[in-house]
């Protein structure tokens, strides 16, 4: 609540000032890259150049987006969000029901700690080779790393559902469905949605593996090819991008975070 | 309406409950009051299905209980761990009602009536975190309320609030409840607040539970905070209540002869 | 009850073979591409006395674990230090803030070019990623200590830095322990990427690269499962450890990952 008071132009303010310290630095990388001249560390100023001329100086109509980055954003983004999405569903879907039965998850909990334990980049050139090179070893590889955090913390929210509320939910006669949509899930919505989270961020990191090993377009072969061919300023652009991508990802699903789970926060608040 | 004839219930080799029988007529109040620990909580999830008693019976209307009953509703102690809080109090009042047969609209409705009857008709958008707990409490009567049950189970209902807020639930559930000819089984450990209540008390005894003793609470129907509680039989039963719940072996007819 | 557990996860292991054998048998997918179950575990038998293999793996666990105490040795002191120093950590937040979201991997790329040697390129790629989850639980770990235990040893004269050595790094200790937890997973996700992405001679990343390129997928599978085993295994010794250190800890839940 206290988010709205204040107005808006007071919390932009106190947000740029606590900022002085990445102006220094970045003004001391400008600095110390310019005196160095060394061609791995090409200066801030070289870098956000070359993003422009590569990437944001096309047409209005377009947002400003050159061909280029809409060819390179839009299949890494398109893969991004259909990796997580899919492993989102399944990992919500298997969760619930792992969550709701002690008994297949005793089960399933060895092959559950044995999947998650193993490192996901290991398995992109076995995709590779069972599956097509491009999207669909891609998409595996994404699924297959993002979907534990999500599991595994489906299964622990449902878990955690508060037996009273249950048991309310069953003697005011809600079916299987309504206590499932209206009671299970919101109840265990704050673990899957931080389960949800760290997998957007661990899907970003598979996404740039799996395109720049096996990839043939998208941002993650972007900087492997500009590395290769020693255009630096476009490797340090892709790079940046990149942490752009991650920290807009991060922030865009805070905010719709903060909505969903408003009550929870009221909840938590008070109690 | 109900009728509980020896039921038994044990938790591993510990008897909780140890044929305890009785019965609820319809229209009546009648409050359950013990010892903490007693196994009165027990034999309130028996009643509602949650727990398979080890033996004796449970009917309701005639019907034995082999699940959770489908015209039964229940007001627990504990609002914050009944109500959904990501509900808002409407929804966690109108909720329910779709089962019943109600569309949304005509549910919105009732839901409205009950939160109104409960006094809070301006309070159905908030969430329940937003309100007091004496609020909460009053969603969770209204719950019940409109869901309009064969039978109202409560489980140490004012048990979580201040000694104020108490009194007014007390008197509004008493009122509600006679507006609409409810039946009710009330549970307490509360001693003052089961004869206030109650059109009948029972008495269980220290874990296991028996009934101790079935007692005709002769108030009347309308009480007051105040006048009632210095009524000679309130004052009364209250004093054979309290003997009985401490392990007391005095039994009603003696009571009355050191009158 | 326990051994009801064990019993029920060998036969949901066991089940899981099976399937897998089963769509083997069935000949619904190429065996050249999804090798038999029984084949897969024949070959990770093998690999226990395959010199190839073991140095491989030697190769890939000194990275993780030189990485791992690395990390320790750097994220937990300036943990510690932005954790008593809230006005420099308000300062460097924002910079921790823009540098935490790049995608780990992305940096392999740079880092082939700063370092020649293998390890030490393993170990900086390492030190970067895992560092974040043992700093930002320490920062919390320590700005969580209970302020009247400060004050008392304060009270009995105690320096700032006896202080921080004796109340807050123990109190912060069960929550940097989560963090290496976390860190240590981190740590050996980005050994085998660089290993994949950089090359080099060994590792068991360039055991599953030139399996791959001999066609041999059983093997990769086979290397895969004992990478998920090590996993498994340094994730439970982490857990006990934890367990057994901090038993004093009080379970909580609010801690940041």
């Amino acid at each position: 609540m206290n988010l709205r008071s204040g107005g808006p132009v007071v919390p932009v303010i106190r947000s740029l000032g606590r900022l002085w310290l990445v102006a220094v630095t970045i003004a001391i990388w400008e600095i110390v890259t310019r005196t160095a001249e060394q061609p791995f560390f090409p200066p801030p100023s070289a870098i956000l150049a070359r993003m422009h001329e590569l990437w944001f100086s096309g047409p209005a109509s377009h947002l400003l987006l050159t061909d280029q980055a809409l060819s390179d954003f839009g299949p890494s983004l398109a893969r991004l969000f259909g990796g997580w999405l899919a492993a989102a569903v399944l990992g919500v879907l298997a969760g619930i029901a792992i969550g709701c039965s002690p008994r297949l998850s005793d089960y399933l909990d060895p092959l559950i700690d044995l999947g998650r334990a193993v490192p996901p980049p290991l398995l992109v050139p076995f995709f590779l080779a069972l599956l097509k090179l491009g999207t669909p070893a891609q998409l595996a590889t994404i699924v297959f790393g993002v979907i534990w955090p999500i599991l595994l913390n489906t299964v622990d929210g449902t878990r955690g559902v508060d037996r009273q509320h249950l048991e309310t939910a069953r003697i005011f006669g809600f079916s299987a469905s309504q206590r499932l949509w209206q009671v299970i899930l919101p109840a265990a919505m704050p673990k899957i949605f931080a389960g949800l989270r760290l997998a957007l961020s661990l899907a970003l990191i598979l996404l740039v593996i799996a395109e720049i090993f096996g990839g043939s377009g998208g941002i993650g072969y972007q900087l492997l090819w500009a590395q290769r061919s020693y255009l630096f300023p476009d490797m340090w652009g892709c790079l940046v991008m990149l942490g752009l991508l991650g920290y807009l990802l991060n922030s865009a699903f805070l905010l719709l975070e903060r909505r969903v789970l408003a009550w929870h926060r009221g909840a938590r608040q008070t109690n | 309406m109900l009728k509980i004839t020896d039921l038994v219930h044990s938790y591993g080799s510990h008897r909780v409950l140890d044929g305890v029988s009785l019965s609820v007529a319809e229209g009546e109040l009648v409050s359950v009051v013990g010892p903490s620990g007693c196994g009165k909580s027990t034999l309130l999830r028996s009643i509602a299905g949650l727990v398979r008693p080890s033996g004796g019976s449970i009917l309701l209307g005639g019907r034995p209980i082999d699940r959770i009953p489908d015209n039964l509703a229940i007001v627990f102690q504990d609002y914050s761990r009944s109500l959904f809080p990501w509900m808002t109090a409407m929804s966690n009042v109108a909720l329910p009602l779709r089962r019943r047969g109600l569309d949304r609209r005509r549910s919105r409705e009732a839901a409205m009536a009950a939160l109104d009857q409960v006094g809070l008709a301006d309070a159905g958008g908030k969430y329940p975190w937003e309100m007091s707990g004496g609020m909460q409490q009053r969603v969770s009567i209204a719950r019940a309320l409109a869901y309009r049950p064969a039978l109202l189970l409560m489980d140490e209902p004012f048990g979580s609030v201040d000694a104020q807020t108490r009194e007014d639930l007390e008197d509004l559930v008493l009122r509600v409840c006679a507006h609409q000819g409810m039946t009710i089984l009330l549970i307490t450990h509360d001693i003052d607040e089961s004869v206030y209540v109650g059109d009948r008390v029972i008495v269980l005894t220290r874990s296991p539970a028996r009934v101790a003793a079935d007692l005709e609470v002769g108030l009347g129907g309308s009480r007051d905070q105040i006048a009632t509680r210095q009524l000679d039989e309130f004052v009364r039963l209250r004093a054979e209540v309290g003997r009985l719940v401490r392990g007391g072996s005095t039994t009603a007819t003696t009571v009355l002869e050191q009158h | 009850m326990n051994r009801v557990r064990v019993l029920r996860g060998v036969v949901g292991a066991a089940g899981f073979v099976a399937a897998v054998e089963a769509v083997g048998m069935s000949g619904l997918i190429d065996e050249r591409f999804l090798p038999r179950m029984s084949t897969i575990l024949v070959s990770a038998a093998g690999l226990i006395v395959d010199p190839d293999f073991l140095a491989d793996a030697t190769a890939t666990v000194t990275a993780w674990a030189l990485g791992l105490l690395l990390t320790v040795a750097v994220a937990v002191p300036a943990g510690l230090a932005l954790g008593a120093l809230p006005a420099v950590e308000r300062a460097v937040r924002p910079l921790i803030e823009f540098l935490r979201p790049i995608p780990s991997v992305a940096i392999i790329p740079l880092a082939i070019l700063l370092f020649s040697d293998n390890l030490h390129l393993r170990l900086a790629v390492i030190l970067y990623a895992s560092s974040w989850p043992v700093l930002m639980n320490a920062i919390y770990g320590v700005k969580d200590v209970d302020p009247l235990a400060k004050e008392t040893l304060r009270s009995f004269g105690f320096g700032p830095v006896s202080v921080l050595l004796r109340v807050s790094l123990p109190s912060a200790a069960p929550f940097i322990a989560t963090g290496v937890r976390v860190a240590s997973g981190i740590a050996i996700i980005l050994a085998v990427s660089a290993e994949l992405l950089a090359g080099g001679a060994e590792g068991i990343g360039i055991f599953i690269t030139e399996a791959a390129s001999a066609g041999r997928i059983d093997l990769m599978l086979a290397a895969t499962l004992w990478a998920g085993l090590f996993g498994v295994l340094s994730n439970a010794v982490l857990v006990a450890a934890e367990r057994r250190l901090f038993r004093w800890h009080r379970v909580r839940s609010g801690s940041p990952r």
